[in-house]
C-alpha cells in the first residue's frame, strides 16, 4: 500500500485486531452475535427456503394448487390411460409424456425458486445523494418537491424513468415495482399468483417455457384422453369411458393454458412486457412517433434475445453474510429523508415503520387543535375532511419524507387498470382464471375502501387524493399506512 | 455502531483486515461519488463517463474515464446477445438448465474478470489518491460507488454532513 504518510502514522496508534484472530479484546458484541446471511434480513415480502436458496412470494397458496392440478391430472393420465394406450397404440406415448411432465415440472420450480430479478434497494447512501440531487434540482426550497421522475431518450423514445419512493431510486427502465412482494423487479412482467413469484428479467424465459411446455402437456394428455375414450367407447359404452379420465380438468386448463401462452409469445415476439401492454406504453395510439424501443426489429431477433440471451446473475446475493462493518457517512441533516429514526447498517425500523410512527404522532398531533404549518417539521401531512368543518382549525400539512406517498404523476402499478380484463378475454376463454387473477390481486389488497377517501376539496392537493383512489396503493405499503391515516384523520 | 460517525471511531473499531481495506483505517471516509447509468442504449449496464466534480482534485480525468469506459465493454461483454450466449442459452433448455450446475454462465465470468480488474484499479490508481471504487454488483448495478478518503489528522474534517454538501478539494 502506498499510503506514504499515513503508514507511519498507522503504526504508533491502535494497531487493528482482525476478527480472525481472537481475543477477549475484541469487541464483545460482535462475537456474540452469529453471522447472519442476507436473506434473514432481506426487506421485501419474499420468503426464503433452504437457507436462502429459494425465494418466493408471501401468498404462496396458489402455487401449491397449481402442482396439485398438475400432479393429479398427470398421475390419472399415467394410471389409467398410459397403460391401454401403450398397448393399443405405441409405448412411445408414456415415455413423451413423462418426459414432458417432468419438462413442466423443472420449469414450473425453477421459476418459482429464483429470483426474478430483484433490485436491491438503496444503501442510505445513496439515497442520500439522490435526494440531494433532486434538492438542487428543484431549488432546495422546504416546500415538498413535485413527483420525482427523470426522462431519458432510449433509441428515439423518451421513456420516464420513475422514483421509487419504497427502494429509494430511480427505476430502471422496465422495471416495475409488485406491491405483493415489495420489490422493484427489472424488466417486471407481472406477479404470477400459480407460480408464487413475480416474472421478471431472470426468471421470465422459465415462466415461458412452463406454459408452452405446459400447453404441449394439456394438449396431449386431452389429445389421447379422448382418443382412450373414443378406442374404449368401441369396447364398452361410452359414458363409462368418460367417468375414468381427467378430461374435464384438462378441458377447461387446454383454453386457458394455450390462450396464456399465445399471449405471451406474441409479448416475446414484440419483445414487450405484460406491464407495457397492458398500459399500452408503445402503441401509437399514444403518439404518432411512439414505438417500442427496447424491439430488434424483427421477430427471430426479439425471440433468441428473450430466450437464449444471457442470463444475468441474482443482484440481491441471499446467502452472503451481512458486514457490519462498512463504513458509512453520517446521516444527512435535512428533515425531509430522515424522521427521528438513526441511521443503522441494519436498519430495524424500516421506512413502513417510520412512517406508521410519523403518521401516529401527526394524528395525535392533529387530535389536539393546531394549525401546523409545515416549515422545519419533517413529516407533515394533508389532510382534506369531506364532511367541511369538523376538524377543528383545518389542519394543513403535507405529507412529505418517507411518507411521500401522493404523488401527483401516476405511480406505475404492476397492473391495475380495469381495462385488461377486456383485452384477456377478447383472446381467451371467458373461464380464463389466471389473468384475472394476476391483474386484480393489486384493488384487492386495497384495505381503505374507496368511497372514505375525501373528494372534491378545496386543498390543493385534493387531486392527488383522488388519483390515489385510483391507484390506492400501488406499489408502495407506505402508501396504504399513510392512507389509513388520512381517512383516520378526516373522520375525527 | 460503526459508520455512524466516520471520524474518530474507525481507528477503535476492530474489522476484519483486507487490503484495501487498511486504507479506511488510516483514512476517513469523506464523501463518496456515484456514478450513475446511462440508459441512454436501453437496459443494458452502462455507465455515465461524465467527471464528477467532486474527484477533480484528486484524480485525472483520462484516467477516470478509461476505468468506466473499460467497465462498460466488459458489461456489454456480459450482455452480448450473439452465437456463443445462444449456444450457452439452447445447450441450458436442452439440459433442462442442469448445466449451470458445474458450469458458471457467461455473464458469471465476464463479472470475475470485472471483480480483478476492479481491484486491480483499485490498488494501481485510486487507493494512491484516496479513492475506493465498489464493484457496481454490491450496489445492484446501479451505481458505481466511489469513496473519497482523507487522510485522518489532516484538517478537522468532518464528518459527512459537513462535506456533503461540497466537494473535498482542499
Amino acid at each position: 500500500m502506498h499510503l506514504g504518510v499515513s503508514e507511519s502514522m498507522r503504526e504508533c496508534e491502535y494497531s487493528q485486531i482482525s476478527t480472525r484472530s481472537s481475543t477477549p479484546m475484541e469487541t464483545p458484541y460482535k462475537k456474540r452475535t452469529p453471522k447472519k446471511r442476507k436473506w434473514e434480513s432481506f426487506p421485501g415480502r419474499n420468503k426464503f427456503y433452504c437457507d436462502g436458496r429459494i425465494m418466493m412470494a408471501k401468498q404462496t397458496g396458489v402455487f401449491y394448487l397449481t402442482l396439485v392440478l398438475i400432479l393429479v391430472t398427470c398421475g390419472l393420465f399415467f394410471t389409467f390411460d398410459c397403460q391401454f394406450l401403450a398397448l393399443k397404440l405405441t409405448p412411445a406415448i408414456p415415455v413423451i409424456g413423462g418426459v414432458l411432465f417432468l419438462f413442466v415440472l423443472g420449469t414450473l420450480l425453477r421459476t418459482s425458486f429464483s429470483d426474478p430479478g430483484v433490485l436491491p434497494r438503496a444503501t442510505p447512501d445513496e439515497a442520500a445523494d439522490l435526494e440531494r440531487q433532486i434538492d438542487v434540482a428543484n431549488g432546495s426550497t422546504g416546500y415538498r418537491p413535485p413527483p420525482r421522475t427523470k426522462e431519458v431518450v432510449i433509441n428515439g423514445q423518451t421513456v420516464k424513468l420513475k422514483y421509487c419512493f419504497t427502494c429509494k431510486i430511480f427505476r430502471p427502465p422496465r422495471a416495475s415495482h409488485c406491491s405483493l412482494c415489495d420489490n422493484c423487479v427489472e424488466r417486471f412482467d407481472h406477479h404470477c399468483p400459480w407460480v408464487g413469484n413475480c416474472v421478471g428479467r431472470r426468471n421470465y424465459r422459465f415462466f415461458y417455457m412452463f406454459i408452452l411446455s405446459l400447453s404441449f402437456l394439456t394438449i396431449f394428455i386431452f389429445a389421447f384422453v379422448i382418443t382412450h375414450i373414443i378406442l374404449r367407447s368401441h369396447q364398452n359404452g361410452f359414458l363409462k369411458a368418460l367417468k375414468e379420465s381427467p378430461v374435464v380438468v384438462c378441458f377447461f386448463s387446454v383454453w386457458s393454458i394455450v390462450g396464456l401462452s399465445g399471449f405471451h409469445t406474441y409479448l416475446i415476439s414484440s419483445n414487450q412486457t405484460t406491464n407495457e401492454d397492458i398500459k399500452g406504453s408503445w402503441s401509437s395510439k399514444r403518439g404518432k412517433d411512439n414505438h417500442n424501443p427496447y424491439s430488434h426489429g424483427n421477430i427471430f431477433t426479439n425471440c433468441c434475445a428473450a430466450l437464449c440471451g444471457p442470463l444475468p446473475p441474482s443482484l440481491i446475493d441471499r446467502r452472503g453474510f451481512i458486514q457490519s462493518d462498512t463504513p458509512q457517512l453520517a446521516p444527512p441533516t435535512n428533515g425531509i429523508t430522515m424522521y427521528g429514526a438513526t441511521q443503522s447498517q441494519q436498519s430495524h425500523m424500516c421506512d413502513q415503520d417510520q412512517c406508521i410512527q410519523s403518521t401516529k404522532f401527526v394524528l395525535q398531533a392533529a387530535a389536539t387543535p393546531l394549525l401546523q404549518q409545515q416549515s422545519s417539521e419533517p413529516v407533515i401531512l394533508t389532510a382534506s375532511p369531506e364532511n367541511g368543518g369538523s376538524l377543528p382549525g383545518r389542519t394543513s400539512l403535507t405529507l412529505a419524507g418517507p411518507c411521500t406517498s401522493l404523488p401527483l404523476g401516476q405511480p406505475t402499478p404492476p397492473t391495475s387498470t380495469p381495462s385488461l380484463s377486456c383485452h384477456e378475454a377478447t383472446d381467451i376463454h371467458p373461464l380464463q382464471e389466471p389473468l384475472a387473477h394476476h391483474h386484480f390481486l393489486t384493488p384487492e389488497e386495497v384495505p381503505s375502501p374507496p368511497g372514505m377517501l375525501p373528494c372534491g376539496s378545496p386543498m390543493g392537493h385534493s387531486h392527488t387524493m383522488q388519483a390515489s383512489f385510483f391507484n390506492p396503493a400501488s406499489q408502495d405499503s407506505l402508501h396504504e399506512d399513510s392512507v389509513r391515516g388520512l381517512v383516520k384523520l378526516s373522520s375525527v | 455502531m460503526q459508520g455512524l460517525v466516520p471520524t474518530a471511531t474507525d481507528g477503535n473499531m476492530a474489522t476484519e483486515f483486507h487490503n484495501l481495506q487498511e486504507l479506511r483505517h488510516s483514512a476517513s471516509l469523506a464523501n463518496k461519488v456515484f456514478i450513475q447509468r446511462d440508459y441512454s442504449e436501453g437496459t443494458t449496464c452502462k455507465f455515465q463517463t461524465k467527471f464528477p466534480s467532486e474527484l477533480e482534485s484528486r484524480i485525472e480525468r483520462t484516467l477516470f474515464e478509461d476505468t468506466v469506459k473499460t467497465l462498460n465493454n466488459y458489461y456489454a461483454e456480459a450482455e452480448k446477445i450473439g452465437g456463443q450466449s445462444y449456444l450457452e442459452g439452447c445447450l441450458a433448455c436442452a439440459t433442462a438448465y442442469l448445466i449451470f450446475l458445474c458450469m458458471e454462465t457467461r455473464y458469471e465470468k465476464v463479472l470475475k474478470k470485472i471483480a480483478k480488474y476492479i481491484q486491480e484499479q483499485n490498488e494501481k490508481i485510486y487507493a494512491p489518491r484516496g479513492l475506493l471504487i465498489t464493484d457496481p454488483i454490491e450496489r445492484g448495478m446501479r451505481v458505481i460507488e466511489i469513496s473519497i478518503y482523507e487522510d485522518r489528522g489532516s484538517s478537522g474534517s468532518s464528518s459527512g454532513s459537513s462535506s456533503v454538501s461540497g466537494s473535498t478539494a482542499r
